[in-house]
């Protein structure tokens, strides 16, 4: 985590069974871990009611254990953009009550949140924990452009291509940290690249 | 009588100034030699005749070269006016407020008549005279709040209330001192104010909070913040930072005194009655050194303000690249003699 940190970046937390009968959990890579831990002090019975949907990492790893907890839907999907439609018409259609847990890396708990609250859900009441990585999904202030998964510090813009300080500052909204360019007022300033979100 | 409006512009050949008569009125933002931040609100009421405050709503010889420097931003750039779908009525709300203020205070120049919901609005300076059914946007050429602040000095942000907390939910922002509508919006008053440095820490936005989600219908309130900017240039904002950013590394002791500009922002913040919003108006003067430096007094403070200036204010100001050269140049301004107190010229 980020050892100074600002009040618009969100502060994750660790998942834990709540009451109620139906729960939607969303996770990538090992935020399959998250599920696997909250398992163990979960009620009899929790998965019953529980769908989870799950983007495995580039190993292809914890489908395994996630199967192991027997949930009434296990739902894998190879990318968050191949999830979305489905986690869309999910969210649209659920029942007043349900649980949302996510879990994983930071970008995919901010897109997933972003699809929960254009859902009216109230980003407060979902449970979240970051496990993984920690490259951010950033918006380029100048061209409006997400770069996903960045992991240095400044990063360059994958579609205006300006070298951006990559900023604590964190839209919901967006499910993005702001990039803003960091040589700005001399571009013959070039400040070292470092890997500051691995 | 009336006001003879400026033909200037705000980019290009920067051909902003202001009339004797506006430096006198230019709204000075330190009542002492010092500046640190403050809680400084206070009740927003009628000032004396010929200061910014002797109209809640002021209008002034910029207005027509602002409004034209608007609709430039909004033309390249349409997402510097956004409200999000529950904000229309508090865009009517201000759309009201602005037309009754201004027609109060400048009726040589706009006349507001209403009989019903049908509502006539006429703006000579920008030769507007349309009839509209207040509440029905149709009526309309653009949504409520877009309409009237094509038509009004400074940025204006919409506040929702609701869970105690202050949302950034709506706003026409096209001259701000670089923070971005675009990625705030949405967020409450914690989260858009989170970049601000050392305010947290001293509990500012706790205090601020509850002063502004208190606030009651027709007693507004004020405060002032300072900034300094680099050519009379309205729109400083993140989005085209790459393209003024450059502009800080331009300044020499000889170039001090016009392109050295100080910047404040009058914010005022209004109760909105049907809505229960508050809008949050924040109009921003602009002064170039070589006339700030006219009044003696406002030299030799900015002088020791500017001096003075802790570190991390100085960064977050984007003071740091030219601040050596202001305080060596306002120096020779400062023979070291008091300062009156409070914020007018002697």
């Amino acid at each position: 985590m980020a050892a100074k940190t600002i009040i618009s970046r969100p502060i994750y937390g660790t998942l834990s069974p709540q009451p109620g009968k139906h729960h939607l959990f969303v996770a990538d890579a090992e935020g399959a871990l998250a599920i696997v831990d909250m398992a163990k002090t979960a009620p009899p019975g929790f998965f019953d009611g529980a769908e989870i949907v799950f983007i495995p990492g580039p190993d292809g790893k914890y489908v395994e254990a996630l199967e192991a907890l027997k949930s009434a839907q296990l739902h894998v999907a190879p990318s968050f953009a191949s999830l979305l439609p489905r986690l869309k018409q999910t969210l649209t259609n659920a029942h007043m009550g349900l649980r949302l847990y996510l879990a994983g890396t930071e970008g995919l708990i901010g897109q997933a949140m972003q699809v929960a609250l254009e859902a009216g859900i109230d980003h407060t009441s979902m449970q979240t924990e970051h496990r993984g990585s920690l490259a951010r999904r950033m918006q380029c202030v100048h061209c409006k452009g997400i770069t996903e998964n960045v992991t240095t510090q400044p990063a360059t813009c994958a579609h205006c291509g300006l070298l951006l300080l990559v900023r604590d500052h964190y839209s919901r909204r967006l499910a993005a940290f702001q990039g803003v360019c960091i040589n700005a007022e001399d571009r013959s300033e070039i400040p070292p690249v470092e890997e500051a979100f691995p | 009588m009336g006001i003879t409006f400026r033909k200037e512009t705000f980019r290009d050949d920067f051909t902003f100034k202001n009339s004797p008569e506006h430096i006198r009125r230019f709204p000075f933002p330190f009542h002492e030699d010092a500046y640190m931040y403050a809680v400084n609100i206070e009740p927003h009421v009628v000032g004396p005749k010929g200061s910014v405050l002797e109209n809640l709503i002021d209008v002034d010889e910029h207005y027509v070269a602002e409004m034209q420097d608007r609709a430039l931003v909004l033309a390249e750039d349409p997402l510097r006016c956004q409200s999000l779908p529950h904000m229309t009525l508090a865009g009517w709300d201000l759309l009201e407020l602005l037309m009754e203020q201004q027609a109060l205070g400048y009726p040589e120049h706009f006349t507001l008549t209403r009989d019903g919901d049908r509502w006539r609005w006429i703006n000579r300076p920008l030769g507007i005279d349309d009839t509209f059914t207040f509440g029905d946007t149709s009526t309309l050429p653009y949504g409520p709040m877009e309409y009237i602040t094509r038509q009004s000095q400074g940025d204006f942000c919409i506040l929702d209330q609701r869970d105690g907390n202050l949302w950034m939910d709506a706003g026409m922002v096209t001259t701000q001192a670089d923070w971005s509508l675009d990625f705030d919006i949405g967020m409450n008053f914690f989260e858009w104010h989170a970049p601000v440095p050392l305010a947290h820490e001293k509990g500012i936005f706790v205090r601020a909070l509850k002063f502004l989600t208190n606030i009651q219908q027709g007693k507004p309130a004020r405060r002032l913040n300072w900034t300094m900017t680099i050519n009379p240039r309205l729109d400083t904002s993140p989005e085209n930072y790459h393209k003024w950013g450059p502009d800080r590394a331009t300044v020499t002791p000889e170039n001090v005194g016009d392109k050295v500009h100080l910047r404040v922002e009058l914010q005022s913040f209004w109760r909105l009655p049907r809505s229960n919003g508050i809008v949050f108006p924040i109009r921003c003067y602009l002064i170039k050194m070589d006339e700030l430096v006219t009044q003696p007094k406002w030299a030799r403070r900015l002088h020791r303000v500017i001096r003075d200036l802790p570190e991390e204010l100085a960064t977050y100001k984007g003071l740091t690249r030219y601040r050596p050269t202001l305080v060596e140049w306002l120096s020779k301004l400062d023979n070291g003699s008091a300062t009156s107190p409070g914020f007018g010229p002697d």
